[in-house]
């Protein structure tokens, strides 16, 4: 999956925010509706998209969509 | 312990034995004078709960209850019963848009086919006394509240409970009970595991319960201790939460 593709897939993860306001460089945790349901969305989008399990803890550690990424490509 | 409480004399099957609910249900049973046959998957794991149980007499077997084979196998091993206390069972989160197609055979093979066919099989094969009891580990999910992600295992417990109703009507009058009960949020390595996922916070997460903590294993097995004893002898299809006044709120 290309970093542009991801960036798609995890805006899809949003029931409210428009998809326009992701880019590489968004910092995911300052968006309005980021919480536990959006959580529980990007890890088991990555699980099934990317077959990599990651958690709450690696979402918590990173602070743009492209650091998650990059984080995603090593494990 | 004397009284309509106690176990003394019962011969009990439980059921996903090898950790958790189960674990500690074998564990307190045992404490209450049963004899116990325990099962779970993981043959090392489940000798360890054999080497916990007070008292002479029990007995181990492995068999993974979600293989029909392996139940029939394993009832017909079985000693005559006085209750059953099925905890066996697995977890499973995530978004109703990934689901894979076999995720739900999965999961209600484990969860709900393993209990209906385990309840066939000793019934069919006379495996339970008169009386005997029969406990279902549910749970509150589906049955009394949700959470973000549990949609099939909300609809496997519910399933189950369904089952445990009916049957409970089908048997009464073989002097078989069944009943259900309903944990919340019970510290055991399945709550660890999720919890490692999630990474909620802890404290935050208690201030849900009124009783301001989460249960215990043992808090589970003291409402099936009453369901498996003589102390139930009239309740029959009923379902016992036990979840620290959580779905009160």
């Amino acid at each position: 999956m290309t970093l542009d593709q991801f960036v798609q897939q995890f805006a899809e993860q949003f029931d409210e925010t428009p998809a326009n306001q992701f880019t590489p460089a968004t910092d995911y945790k300052s968006l309005d509706e980021w919480g536990s349901l959006t959580t529980l969305g990007v890890i088991t989008m990555v699980d099934a998209e990317m077959e990599k399990r990651i958690t709450a803890s690696n979402l918590l550690a990173c602070t743009t969509i492209e650091e998650l990424y990059n984080f995603i490509q090593r494990i | 312990m004397n009284g309509r409480f106690s176990l003394e004399g019962k011969t009990l099957l439980v059921t996903g034995a090898s950790s958790g609910i189960g674990r500690c249900v074998a564990v307190e049973c045992a404490k209450m004078g049963a004899k116990i046959v325990i099962n779970g998957r993981n043959q090392e794991r489940l000798n360890q709960t054999l080497s916990m149980l007070e008292g002479i007499g029990h007995q181990a077997i492995a068999a993974d209850l979600a293989d029909p084979e392996a139940v029939e196998k394993m009832v017909a091993q079985l000693p005559p019963l006085d209750g059953v206390s099925h905890n066996a069972g697995v977890s499973n989160i995530g978004m109703i848009k990934f689901l894979k197609e076999n995720d739900w055979n999965d999961l209600s093979q484990a969860n709900v086919f393993s209990a209906i066919w385990l309840t066939r099989c000793l019934v069919a094969r006379k495996k339970l006394n008169r009386p005997a009891s029969i406990v279902f580990t549910s749970s509150i999910s589906g049955n009394d509240s949700v959470r973000h992600g549990e949609a099939l295992y909300a609809a496997t417990k519910s399933a189950l409970s369904g089952f445990a109703k009916a049957a409970a009507l089908d048997l009464a009058s073989q002097g078989i009970r069944v009943n259900c009960v309903h944990p919340g949020m019970i510290e055991t390595e399945l709550f660890h595991s999720a919890q490692e996922v999630m990474n909620q916070d802890l404290d935050e997460l208690k201030k849900l319960f009124p009783l301001k903590r989460f249960g215990q294993p043992e808090d589970v097995a003291d409402g099936i201790i009453y369901l498996l004893s003589g102390a139930s002898a009239w309740v029959t299809g009923t379902e016992l939460k036990i979840d620290g006044g959580y779905t009160l709120t």
